[in-house]
C-alpha cells in the first residue's frame, strides 16, 4: 500500500514536471455542438467542436488561404481534368494510435456521401475517391471541378478500422434519434482528445501529446473546458468574473465594458456574413403592399430608390455601435469575385430616391410589409426598425413584422414573403456559392434561398457553367459579369458586413477567424 | 368517497387532454423546425424527406393523436435538436431542477417563516419596517433582474460565487447531484435565492398577517395573563395556529417553483428542465416542448387532485355537494 502511494507520488511529480505549461482554456459561447459524428450535421458550433479533435484534408487560415492539414499538397491531375490528386501527410496517427492512410480518406468520403449525412451536398460532384498508394488519393468528379478543395475544409477524416470495429460505419440517423458510438466518442487525428462530454452542459478536451503538429503549432493550451452559456448577460459576467477566459458570441452592447476591464480584451475581424434585404420582384402582384394589380418591386427604379433611401452609415453608428462595415454587394471581401468598387456602390441619396420613385410612377409612395428575424443576426430587428424610418422618408410606408428565426426563414424558403431580411456567409470563399443559392432561379436543388422570384435563364446557364469551368480567368470573368447583372438589377439591397468579436483574457493569444471557427492549436497562453 | 375520487380523476384526465390539444395547436405557430435541422445547403428533396419522416406533413390532430398514443406507452419521441430520446434527456435534466427547486423551497420556507414571525412580533420596530419595505422590492423586481444583480455583485464584483452552471457534480445511479462537492454547493446558492425569493416574500407576508391575526386572539391574551414567556406564546401557541393556511400555500407553491424555474435556469445556465424548454422553443423542438408541457400539467393536476381529495377527507360537506 505504502509502495503504491510512493510510486503514485513520484509519477505525479514527474508528470507535473513534464507538463510545463498546464494551461486551461475555459471557453464559452451561446450554443453547443449538436453531435460529435463528423458527418451528421453541417452546422457551425458542431464543426467548431470537431475541428479541435478531427481534421479535414485542408483548412483555411484567418485570411482565407488554404493550409495543408492531413493533405500536404493537392493539384488537378495532369491526365484527367475531372480528377484532383491529394498527397497525404505521413506519420499521422489517430488518437488510438492507428496510422492515418489513404484507405481512411476513401472510407471517410464514402461515409460522408451516405443519405443521412448532412455533408453530402458539399461533395455531391464527387464520383469516386481512389487510393493510389498509402499516401496518395485521387478524387474524381462528374466534370471538371475547379473549386473542389473549397468544399473539403469541414470534411473530417475518420479511422476506417475504429469506425468498423465500433459498428458506426453508418452516419448517425440524427432525426431518428439514433445514438451511435461516433456520436459520443471521438477518434480523430486532431490536436485535442475528448475527455468527457455532457451535451449542453460541458465538454472537456485534453492536448494530444502525439499530435503530428505538436512542434509546429503553439499548442499551449493543455486542457479545453467548453461550456455553452445561452444568456448574453450571464455569458459576459462569466468572462468578467474570470470563470471563462475565452468568449464567442459577444453581445455588441457589452464590448466597451469588456474591453475596458483589467486583464480582458476584445478582438474583432470582419465576419464572413453580409446582411441584406431581398425583394419579391418576380410576382405580377404582391400581397404585402397596398397597390392593386401591380408589383412596385418589379420596377428596378423602385428597388434602386429603396436602396438609396437606406443610410448605411447611420445604421453602422447608431444601431451597430460601429460594429459593421457598410456593404454594396452581397458577398464578403474575402470571397473570389468581390471588388472594392462594387462593394462601394450603395450610397444614400434621399432626394434622388424620391425622384426615381416618382419617375417609376410611385410619387405618392406605397406601403409594404417587411419580414425580419429577431434572434438570428446582430441587432437584426433594430436594423429593420431603422430601415422603416429611412424608407418612410421617401414615402414607402413599411410595416415591420419581426419574428424568431424559426418562423422567419420558412417565409423565404417557401416564397411567402415579399420583402425580407437575410444574412449570408460564403464557406467556399467563391461567388459561385452565392449565385447558386441566391441568384439562380428557384429549382428543387438550386436557388433554394432565392426569395426574389428572379429567374433569368441566360444567367442561370452561366451560373451552372461555373461549376466545371477550369479556365480560372474565363471563370472569373463570368463571375464578374454575373455580379454586374446582380448589381444593375438591384436584386438585393445590401446593408452591411457583420463584424465578429471574440472576448478573451489578456493572456490568451489568438486572431479572430472570419468563419467564427477558433482552432485551439493556434492559441498561445502567456 | 370512491365515486367522488373517480369523478375527480376523470376530470383531471380531461384537463390533461385539453391542455395537450391546446399545446399542440400552438406548435404550428412556433415555426418550422426543418430549417434549423438541415444546413443551408439542403435541397428541397431533403426538406420533404425529413418532413415526411418526422410526420410534420400530417394534420395537427393526427400529430396529436400519434403523440398521445406514443406518450401512453412512455415514448415521447426524439428531440429534434439533440437527436436523442426525449425521455432520456428529461431524466438527465430532472435532478438539476429538482435539487434547485428543493433548495429554493427550503430557503423560502425557513426564511419566510423566520422573517414573517420576526416582523409580526416586532411589528413597529425599525428592522421589521426595513424588511417589509425590502420585500416589496423583492416582489416587484423581475426574476431575471434579480439574478443578474446577484451575479453582478457576487460573481463579477466580489468573485465569491460562480455565475453559471452546476459546478462539479457526482453521479449516484442515474442521479447527478451537486450537493456533495464544494463547487456544486457554491453554484446552488445564487440560483436558489433567485428562484426562492418571490416565494419567500409571499410566505413571509402570509405568516406575518396570520400571526398578527392570531396574536390578537383572546387565548393569547389569557396566555399572557397567565405569565407565560414571550417565547412560549409566540412559538408554541401563536405560530402553530398560523401554519395551517401557510402549509396549504407552500404545497401549491412547490409546483410553481418547478414550473417557473425557467427564467432562473436561463439566467444561470442551470442545466435543468427549464433551460431545456427554452432551448426547445428556440429550436422548435416539438417533442421536447410537448413532453415538458405535459409533464408540468400532470404535476399541477396531480397536486390539485390530491388537495381536493384531502379537503374532502377533512370536510365531509364537500363530498355531499360533489354528488
Amino acid at each position: 500500500m505504502k509502495k503504491t502511494s510512493t510510486i503514485l507520488a513520484v509519477a505525479a511529480l514527474m508528470s507535473s514536471a513534464a507538463v510545463v505549461n498546464a494551461e486551461t482554456l475555459r471557453w464559452a459561447r451561446a450554443g453547443d455542438a449538436l453531435t460529435l459524428d463528423p458527418h451528421s450535421q453541417n452546422e457551425g458550433p458542431s464543426h467548431t467542436m470537431r475541428h479541435q479533435m478531427y481534421e479535414p484534408l485542408i483548412i483555411r487560415d484567418t485570411d482565407g488561404n488554404f493550409v495543408p492539414t492531413l493533405a500536404t499538397d493537392w493539384a488537378p491531375s495532369a491526365d484527367n481534368p475531372n480528377v484532383w490528386v491529394f498527397n497525404l501527410r505521413q506519420g499521422v496517427k489517430f488518437h488510438d494510435g492507428a496510422d492515418f492512410t489513404a484507405e481512411d480518406v476513401v472510407f471517410s468520403f464514402e461515409r460522408a456521401k451516405q443519405p443521412n449525412s448532412d455533408m453530402k451536398e458539399l461533395i455531391g460532384s464527387i464520383v469516386e475517391v481512389r487510393a493510389v498508394d498509402d499516401f496518395t488519393v485521387e478524387i474524381e468528379t462528374s466534370g471538371p471541378n475547379p473549386i473542389l478543395p473549397s468544399n473539403l475544409t469541414n470534411l473530417f477524416m475518420m479511422d476506417k478500422d475504429w469506425t468498423e470495429a465500433n459498428n458506426t460505419v453508418n452516419v448517425q440517423d440524427f432525426e431518428g434519434g439514433e445514438i451511435t458510438f461516433a456520436t459520443t466518442n471521438v477518434n480523430g487525428t486532431g490536436a485535442y482528445t475528448l475527455v468527457s462530454r455532457e451535451p449542453d452542459v460541458k465538454t472537456v478536451m485534453a492536448r494530444n501529446e502525439n499530435y503530428w503538429g505538436i512542434d509546429e503549432f503553439p499548442m499551449e493550451v493543455s486542457e479545453i473546458v467548453y461550456t455553452p452559456i445561452q444568456n448574453a448577460a450571464t455569458r459576459v459576467a462569466a468572462l468578467l468574473s474570470g470563470e471563462v477566459n475565452f468568449l464567442q458570441d459577444m453581445p455588441v452592447q457589452d464590448l466597451a465594458r469588456v474591453d475596458g476591464s483589467d486583464g480582458l480584451m476584445v478582438k474583432q475581424a470582419p465576419q464572413n456574413r453580409v446582411i441584406f434585404f431581398g425583394m419579391n420582384l418576380g410576382a405580377d402582384d404582391i400581397e404585402a403592399d397596398n397597390i392593386d394589380g401591380k408589383n412596385p418591386l418589379a420596377d428596378v427604379r423602385v428597388r434602386k430608390a429603396m436602396s438609396m433611401a437606406i443610410n448605411r452609415d447611420a445604421i453602422r453608428q447608431v444601431v451597430m455601435r460601429g460594429q459593421s462595415e457598410p456593404a454594396g454587394m452581397i458577398a464578403p471581401p474575402f470571397v473570389n469575385g468581390w471588388t472594392a468598387e462594387m462593394d462601394a456602390e450603395s450610397s444614400t441619396d434621399v432626394e434622388g430616391a424620391k425622384a426615381l420613385l416618382a419617375e417609376a410612377g410611385y410619387g405618392d409612395g406605397f406601403s409594404i410589409r417587411l419580414d425580419c428575424p429577431n434572434d438570428r443576426y446582430i441587432n437584426d430587428e433594430a436594423i429593420c426598425q431603422a430601415a422603416v424610418g429611412m424608407l418612410g422618408q421617401i414615402g414607402v410606408t413599411v410595416n415591420l413584422d419581426a419574428k424568431p428565426k424559426a418562423q422567419h426563414f420558412p417565409l423565404i424558403t417557401d416564397g411567402k414573403t415579399d420583402f425580407y431580411m437575410l444574412g449570408w456567409g460564403v464557406p467556399t470563399y467563391d461567388s459561385e456559392y452565392v449565385f447558386n443559392f441566391l441568384v439562380h432561379g428557384r429549382e428543387s436543388d438550386i436557388g433554394t434561398w432565392n426569395g426574389t422570384g428572379y429567374d433569368n435563364d441566360e444567367l442561370d446557364a452561366k451560373i451552372k457553367s461555373l461549376a466545371s469551368n477550369t479556365d480560372l480567368d474565363a471563370r472569373n470573368a463570368d463571375i464578374a459579369d454575373i455580379w454586374r447583372v446582380v448589381q444593375d438589377e438591384q436584386l438585393y439591397i445590401p446593408i452591411h458586413h457583420q463584424v465578429l468579436n471574440w472576448g478573451m483574457s489578456e493572456n490568451v493569444g489568438i486572431e479572430v477567424d472570419p468563419e467564427d471557427q477558433p482552432r485551439v492549436k493556434y492559441f498561445t497562453m502567456k | 368517497m370512491l365515486p367522488f375520487i373517480f369523478k375527480r380523476v376523470l376530470q383531471s384526465v380531461l384537463v390533461l387532454l385539453i391542455t395537450g390539444a391546446i399545446a399542440f395547436s400552438m406548435f404550428t405557430f412556433v415555426g418550422d423546425p426543418i430549417d434549423n435541422m438541415l444546413g443551408q445547403e439542403r435541397t428541397m428533396e431533403d426538406v420533404e424527406r425529413l418532413r415526411a419522416q418526422l410526420g410534420l406533413d400530417q394534420p395537427v390532430p393526427v400529430q396529436y393523436f400519434k403523440f398521445l398514443n406514443e406518450a401512453a406507452q412512455g415514448n415521447f419521441g426524439v428531440s429534434y435538436r439533440q437527436g436523442r430520446e426525449v425521455s432520456e434527456i428529461i431524466m438527465e435534466r430532472a435532478p438539476a431542477t429538482l435539487e434547485l427547486a428543493a433548495l429554493s423551497a427550503i430557503f423560502a420556507v425557513l426564511m419566510g417563516i423566520a422573517l414573517g414571525v420576526f416582523t409580526a412580533i416586532r411589528r413597529d420596530g425599525f428592522a421589521a419596517n426595513v424588511i417589509m419595505s425590502a420585500s416589496l422590492i423583492g416582489v416587484s423586481l423581475p426574476t431575471f433582474l434579480i439574478g443578474i444583480l446577484l451575479i453582478y455583485l457576487f460573481s463579477v464584483e466580489l468573485g465569491w460565487l460562480p455565475s453559471f452552471g452546476r459546478g462539479e457534480t457526482v453521479k449516484i445511479g442515474g442521479w447527478t447531484t451537486g450537493f456533495l462537492t464544494e463547487s456544486g454547493l457554491k453554484a446552488l446558492i445564487l440560483p436558489s435565492i433567485t428562484l426562492g425569493l418571490y416565494q419567500m416574500t409571499l410566505i413571509m407576508r402570509l405568516v406575518r398577517s396570520e400571526m398578527l391575526e392570531v396574536l390578537r386572539q383572546d387565548y393569547i391574551r389569557f396566555a399572557r395573563a397567565r405569565g407565560l414567556s414571550d417565547r412560549v406564546i409566540n412559538f408554541r401557541h401563536a405560530l402553530k395556529n398560523t401554519m395551517v393556511p401557510v402549509i396549504t400555500i407552500i404545497g401549491l407553491q412547490l409546483g410553481a417553483i418547478i414550473a417557473f424555474a425557467i427564467i432562473t435556469e436561463t439566467v444561470f445556465q442551470w442545466p435543468g428542465l427549464g433551460l431545456l424548454f427554452i432551448n426547445a422553443i428556440q429550436f422548435v423542438d416539438i417533442p421536447v416542448m410537448a413532453a415538458y408541457l405535459m409533464m408540468i400539467s400532470v404535476m399541477f393536476v396531480v397536486i390539485n387532485l390530491l388537495v381536493d381529495i384531502l379537503y374532502a377527507f377533512i370536510d365531509p360537506r364537500l363530498r355531499v355537494s360533489a354528488k
